[in-house]
């Protein structure tokens, strides 16, 4: 219980820096930093792989990526322009709507008691996560292999020297 | 034993920094990190309630999300990178136009 606050306090923290920072790349190796605690979150809940698969996938994949476009632009310009633009009250009102719509369905759920159902069955293997992805869920897997290609074949169209 | 309420709460609040981070900031890479953010912590409600339902539908959910999320960046740093290459623009109230 000790390791989860831990846990979310520094995901919470290092999430508000993502928005609140004005270098993006500060704003990258927050998004890291939160998301490394995510890992650890699912360790928490008995997912080893997926954790192992966000610690690739996010940290070792896309932010790399986001580090690479923002060191390739020109950013010293784009950071040194207004912070929040003018004419956002109507955004505030939003998030406060959003804000309150969050409380009010969370007071009024029924997880509060909830525990697992019957513990130990599942561990999130690789076994286990390689069985069901291959038996039951086998379209959905070689869909989502299709659309990985396709945006590979878009971002090579995309990042071309000439678009003609 | 963590209730998986608290699961729920870590992950709206997660859910509401970013689109705090998609509404208020204009800088066009600070938007995407927060979709990410966004995408993450809906992940934390999906494993979190199939750890607590022990059903491995959620933690399967979750591994496409992570996968369309993964390819989502790949695009839209695809997009980004040609728009600033022909207008020089990374603040999202200066793209007005569909245009190259």
């Amino acid at each position: 219980m000790i390791f989860f606050f831990i846990f979310a306090v520094i995901a919470i923290v290092s999430a508000a820096g993502v928005v609140t920072l004005k270098n993006p790349v500060h704003s990258v190796l927050s998004l890291m930093v939160c998301f490394l605690q995510m890992a650890a979150l699912f360790v928490l809940l008995r997912s080893p792989f997926l954790a192992v698969v966000q610690v690739f996938v996010y940290v070792g994949a896309v932010l790399v990526l986001f580090l690479f476009v923002i060191m390739m632009l020109d950013i010293r310009q784009a950071s040194m322009t207004r912070f929040i633009s003018g004419g956002f009250s109507w955004i505030i009102a939003l998030l406060v709507i959003l804000v309150a719509e969050m409380v009010f369905i969370l007071s009024r759920s029924k997880f509060a008691d909830m525990t697992v159902a019957t513990p130990g069955r599942l561990d999130g293997t690789v076994k286990e996560m390689g069985i069901a992805l291959f038996t039951k869920y086998l379209l959905p897997f070689e869909i989502i292999s299709m659309i990985l290609l396709v945006a590979l074949l878009g971002a090579i169209v995309l990042g071309k020297k000439e678009l003609r | 034993m963590v209730p998986v309420s608290w699961y729920i709460i870590l992950s709206s609040v997660l859910f509401i920094i970013g689109t705090a981070g998609v509404l208020l900031r204009r800088n066009i890479l600070i938007v995407l990190m927060s979709v990410e953010l966004i995408l993450n912590s809906v992940n934390i409600n999906l494993v979190a309630f199939s750890y607590y339902h022990q059903d491995l539908r959620g933690q399967v959910f979750s591994i496409f999300v992570i996968t369309v999320a993964a390819a989502e960046v790949a695009v839209a740093l695809g997009i980004l990178i040609a728009l600033v290459r022909n207008k020089a623009a990374l603040n999202v109230d200066e793209i007005r136009t569909m245009k190259g």
